[in-house]
């Protein structure tokens, strides 16, 4: 059995980093969370757009999300600041996080004697939680912990021969250890959730993943238009892809060929493992959020064009299959793939190298995006602004 | 452009893949020009064929006839319907394809 080494958290889940977590609830607290985690070392701000003026499943998708984040397994510990006059609390999002078995602090700006005075607490505060963290230890653990989300971006022809074909190859080997990875992006399913549908463990989740994808479709045409105003994207087309049936046939090879387990709403926890759909839409930082909020370690991407996604609550590994991406972004690319259209490897040599960095960037190696502090977060709305 | 000689068949430098047996269209992974001869990989075969048109990498074009309105192949799946007959050779993408999924322009019967 394959292992890596992690930190084993009381709630029965294994982080690959170990981080105080400094979370906003609210936009309007992001100021003091950046003082605070430019002051103490070993802290990872959290901030979002959202908080505040939103309403019904909006406001709980937001709140869903942020405890998701705020309990995630590469967090020894979480402290979550409010302003005051928002509606998403930071006193409720601390208690469902305490419920989930994360040690978790909070404050309120307003009631500790405002913006300055609110960078001294939550650095105080933080540089306790810091110290406490430092103790705790890796320890070799089982590879069916991990939860590995997926993910494209400026996806062009050679995603699907070469970069999302290699993830699929590692997909598999990761789910054959009795791991998970999670395919997301329902836009980029339309035109391929028949093949995704066939291989669903029983009727009711091959009809979930028919849902989601009829749903998001639906959407788009009730607004009248034309998916192709924005899928396949331009970049995709100047790139050659022609319709978004052929994006999603490509993109989808990223789960592999494995049993489709368990098909979940967006920033919802799995309870199966293997191979997971989550309900997200293309474009990356919403989508990633959402996957991140159900505990996912770590995050791969492939990429056509060479796109900089990245995260430092999730460690992202990269690759491309188009060798001139590959030669432009070679510092943000962790795996060659393009090495498969020159001919020079095969797609299951690639794919064993990915599962190899992927276990060795869950025992602690730093990802390249990693290293260059490329972060990003995005919580999905799903309501109007009030 | 020519390149490798294999069996006694010259086999041209710039390649394209046919991910699959069924499919109708293959992709490339060089930039040509009209007239240059590409070696088309397949799973099992390789083949030289002339493109017809200057077409960029990544690009798609067509390896068998292709008439007005019938499906576009690749991964052995429907990607598409052409809005144009489209020949042997030729550049096929979203001038002589369309999409079938997510059109709400399209008022169904």
């Amino acid at each position: 059995m394959a292992e890596f080494l992690g930190y084993k958290r009381e709630d029965g889940r294994v982080g690959i980093r170990n981080y105080v977590g400094v979370m906003s609830s609210v936009t309007c607290a992001n100021s003091v969370v950046q003082k605070i985690t430019e002051q103490v070392e070993g802290t990872l701000p959290i901030m979002h757009r959202e908080g505040c003026a939103q309403i019904g499943v909006d406001y709980e998708q937001t709140v869903r999300t942020l405890v998701g984040l705020g309990s995630h397994p590469n967090l020894a510990s979480v402290l979550v600041v409010g302003w005051g006059c928002e509606n998403v609390l930071a006193n409720e999002l601390a208690a469902k996080i305490a419920e989930l078995k994360k040690p978790v602090e909070w404050f309120i700006v307003q009631d500790s004697g405002g913006l300055l005075k609110s960078i001294e607490k939550g650095s105080v505060i933080a540089q306790r939680m810091a110290r406490e963290a430092s103790v705790l230890r890796r320890e070799p653990v089982d590879l069916s912990e991990l939860v590995i989300a997926l993910q494209c971006g400026g996806s062009d022809t050679t995603s699907g021969i070469a970069a999302n074909p290699a993830v699929g190859v590692m997909s598999d080997m990761v789910v054959k250890e009795g791991g998970s990875v999670i395919l997301a992006e329902t836009t980029e399913i339309i035109g391929a959730e028949h093949i995704l549908a066939r291989r669903a463990v029983n009727e009711e989740v091959g009809n979930d993943l028919i849902r989601i994808v009829k749903r998001f479709e639906e959407n788009a045409k009730q607004m009248g238009v034309d998916i192709r105003g924005s899928q396949p994207t331009a970049g995709n087309i100047a790139m050659g892809l022609t319709s978004i049936e052929e994006k999603s046939l490509g993109a989808v090879m990223k789960a592999g060929t494995t049993p489709l387990q368990e098909v979940l709403e967006y920033a919802f926890r799995p309870t199966k493992k293997g191979l997971l759909v989550m309900d997200t839409p293309g474009r990356d930082p919403e989508s990633i959020t959402g996957m991140f909020a159900a505990g996912a370690q770590t995050l791969v991407v492939t990429t056509g064009r060479g796109i900089p996604t990245g995260s430092m609550l999730v460690p992202t590994l990269k690759l491309t299959g188009n060798p001139k991406a590959q030669k432009i972004s070679e510092e943000i690319m962790d795996i060659d793939a393009s090495v498969i259209v020159e001919g020079k490897k095969t797609i299951e040599q690639v794919g064993q190298e990915l599962f190899e960095e992927v276990l060795a960037v869950a025992s602690g190696k730093k990802t390249k995006a990693e290293i260059l502090g490329l972060d990003e977060l995005s919580i999905l709305r799903a309501g109007p602004t009030m | 452009m020519l390149g490798v000689v294999r069996g006694g068949v010259i086999l041209a430098e710039k390649r394209a893949i046919v991910i699959n047996e069924n499919d109708n269209v293959a992709t490339l992974i060089a930039d040509v020009t009209a007239g240059e001869i590409v070696l088309v990989s397949r799973e099992d075969k390789e083949e030289n064929m002339t493109v017809t048109q200057d077409i960029k990498f990544g690009h798609k074009f067509a390896i068998k006839p292709i008439a007005i309105g019938e499906e576009i192949i690749k991964y052995s799946e429907v990607i598409g319907r052409a809005t144009a007959p489209i020949s042997v050779g030729e550049h096929a993408h979203v001038h002589n394809i369309e999409s079938m999924r997510g059109r709400g322009d399209i008022k169904e019967a």
